[in-house]
């Protein structure tokens, strides 16, 4: 009598086992297939009815979408105003990234280098959460702050600086009537809402700064602003560009915070939303400007070796 | 270099500070749900009242968008997680062609701004002639949590060790027994993290939605709600109790998914 080998199927079930342990890849493709079945049908298509959509155009008398390929909308954008508008964009996207960067710095330096124990879950939690939790909440916290009668304008009043606000206010083009009409206040809420997106890549980079170079550089005779701009920001600057990425790209595609908190000055978001409504083809092509531009600076980051550090 | 091991005091006050900074701002939230002042943000308020969880409570217009985000965040939640973890377990060991298009296919939802997504969406239900429905919104929704919940399940499935599915299969068990008592309780808290955060940012994401429910009262998510109401403010000091609620929806998830993948070196939330 031979003890067999093999034991007998048992049912459907093992069956399919021993098909997919012959055939690792058939097994592969039945995984991956419904998610990448969705991607590409829901996200992809989408992504290429936006591209199609950007070529058609509207009919000025009827409102009726031409499904025609022309080039008609997009020469649209070239108008003065919208040039304006995605300059506008893309000048506060660099602002809110460049403030973003200074203020993360010290947060990601403490938390990389100097939190320990419960400080370490502590610093965790407090850039985690922010980034996670809801954002309008967030956004909305900031309306209280800077309205009018709001607790800025008490706390300058209570502290007897109110004169530095209306100082600040009064100030061509940036200024305006409250702190929340005006482009001030847009920024300081684009600054608080995606600053978490900046110290998270950035904590990632100066977590792996070797101690040992800090010492080395020390023991050569660097002084500390010394050893923290020729050692420390080279390091750290893959993560700075990672951060930037999210802050450039988010900033660059919102469309609530200047709706909420601003002078009504429109911005790319802003305008695809109140375009899609009346012009389909006219807020897709807008659509596809943020779309180019974080293109042209993925490329960018790329080549600086963001990407490591992501 | 000394100030590697001790912190200097500027650099403590600029990260405690900054940290002060990404929070304090919410204790506003709560404190303005209680003021008696219902037209403006005055400060100090002039008064406090808890009657404004009352006045939330008895308000007809904000049950239904409450249950729709649910159910919205409920359902795109379990589509992700069933597609999401499909995704982790064919790219977590194997290697194939292709395979770094997929990753960045899976990506590009949360990676592009939220208009692109957004409007991307739009374009395609518009020349493709689908109405906005509540399963629209889903649609949107489950497209930019698989991310999340395939994040968290691929750290899992590397860490894992191969050897535990062998010896399972030593021992007789066929791919689905292995799955079910041995891969499953394996991921378990790992998708359960994911789906949390997947749950809370589908619960309270604004951008995409507004480009996919349309107009209608019936596709009001509760977001959408709280968006209407900053826009042409009503009675503010309700908007703060939603506020607190949607606070609340979020931030719970997303400590569950922090304790539950805690100490690991995948713990949730660190790629979002």
């Amino acid at each position: 009598m031979t003890a067999r080998a093999i034991l007998p199927a048992r049912g459907p079930a093992d069956r399919l086992t021993a098909l997919f342990w012959r055939r690792p890849n058939l097994l592969l493709l039945l995984l991956v297939s419904p998610p990448l079945l969705w991607l590409g049908l829901v996200y992809l298509g989408s992504l290429a009815a936006l591209l199609l959509q950007s070529f058609y155009s509207v009919d000025e008398f009827s409102g009726l979408v031409t499904e025609e390929l022309t080039l008609k909308t997009y020469g649209e954008l070239l108008r003065p105003e919208n040039l304006d508008m995605i300059l506008r964009t893309v000048l506060m996207a660099a602002l809110v990234t460049l403030a973003a960067a200074v203020l993360a710095f010290p947060i990601a330096w403490f938390a990389a280098r100097h939190a320990r124990g419960p400080w370490k879950a502590i610093f965790y939690l407090g850039v985690m959460l922010p980034l996670w939790s809801s954002y309008l909440v967030r956004v909305y916290a900031w309306k209280l702050i800077l309205a009018k009668e709001g607790i800025v304008t008490w706390a300058a009043e209570a502290t007897g600086t109110g004169f530095v606000m209306n100082g600040i206010l009064a100030l061509p083009v940036i200024g305006g009537n409250s702190l929340s009409t005006s482009y001030i206040g847009t920024f300081l809420v684009f600054l608080y809402v995606w600053l978490p997106y900046m110290i998270l890549p950035m904590q990632a980079a100066l977590e792996r700064v070797p101690t040992t170079m800090l010492e080395a550089s020390a023991d050569l005779g660097a002084t500390r602003g010394q050893t923290f701009r020729t050692v420390v920001l080279p390091l750290a600057m893959p993560g700075v560009i990672a951060g930037s990425i999210f802050t450039f790209s988010l900033t660059l595609g919102d469309y609530i915070i200047p709706q909420i908190v601003g002078n009504s000055a429109r911005f790319i978001g802003l305008a695809v939303y109140q375009q899609q409504a009346y012009n389909l083809p006219l807020a897709a092509a807008l659509a596809m400007i943020p779309i180019v531009i974080m293109v042209i600076y993925l490329a960018l980051a790329r080549r600086a070796g963001a990407f490591d550090a992501l | 270099m000394r100030s590697d091991i001790r912190a200097s005091f500027g650099l403590k006050v600029a990260a405690i500070g900054g940290l002060l900074f990404l929070h304090l701002p919410i204790l506003l939230i709560f404190l303005y749900a209680f003021t008696t002042e219902e037209r403006s943000y005055q400060f100090p308020p002039p008064g406090l009242t808890t009657k404004w969880f009352a006045v939330a409570w008895a308000r007809e217009d904000i049950w239904g968008p409450l249950w729709l985000s649910m159910k919205v965040a409920a359902i795109a939640t379990g589509l992700a997680i069933i597609l999401g973890t499909l995704a982790a377990a064919a790219m977590a060991r194997a290697t194939f062609f292709g395979r770094n298009q997929i990753t960045l296919l899976i990506i590009l939802p949360i990676a592009l701004p939220g208009i692109v997504t957004g409007m991307s969406l739009r374009s395609a239900f518009a020349l493709a002639d689908i109405p906005f429905s509540m399963w629209t919104i889903i649609l949107g929704h489950a497209t930019f949590c698989i991310v999340i919940v395939y994040n968290n399940a691929v750290a899992r499935f590397r860490r894992l060790s191969g050897s535990i599915v062998e010896a399972s299969a030593d021992l007789g068990a066929n791919g689905f027994q292995t799955f079910r008592h041995v891969l499953l309780p394996n991921l378990g808290s790992a998708l359960l993290a994911g789906g949390m955060l997947a749950f809370a940012l589908s619960f309270d994401e604004v951008i995409v939605t507004t480009f996919t429910a349309g107009t209608g009262l019936e596709a009001k998510t509760l977001p959408i709600w709280m968006l209407d109401e900053l826009i042409r403010p009503r009675q503010r000091p309700v908007t703060n109790v939603v506020a607190i609620v949607v606070f609340a929806a979020t931030v719970l998830p997303i400590l569950a998914a922090f304790y539950l993948t805690r100490g690991g070196s995948e713990t949730a939330g660190s790629d979002k």
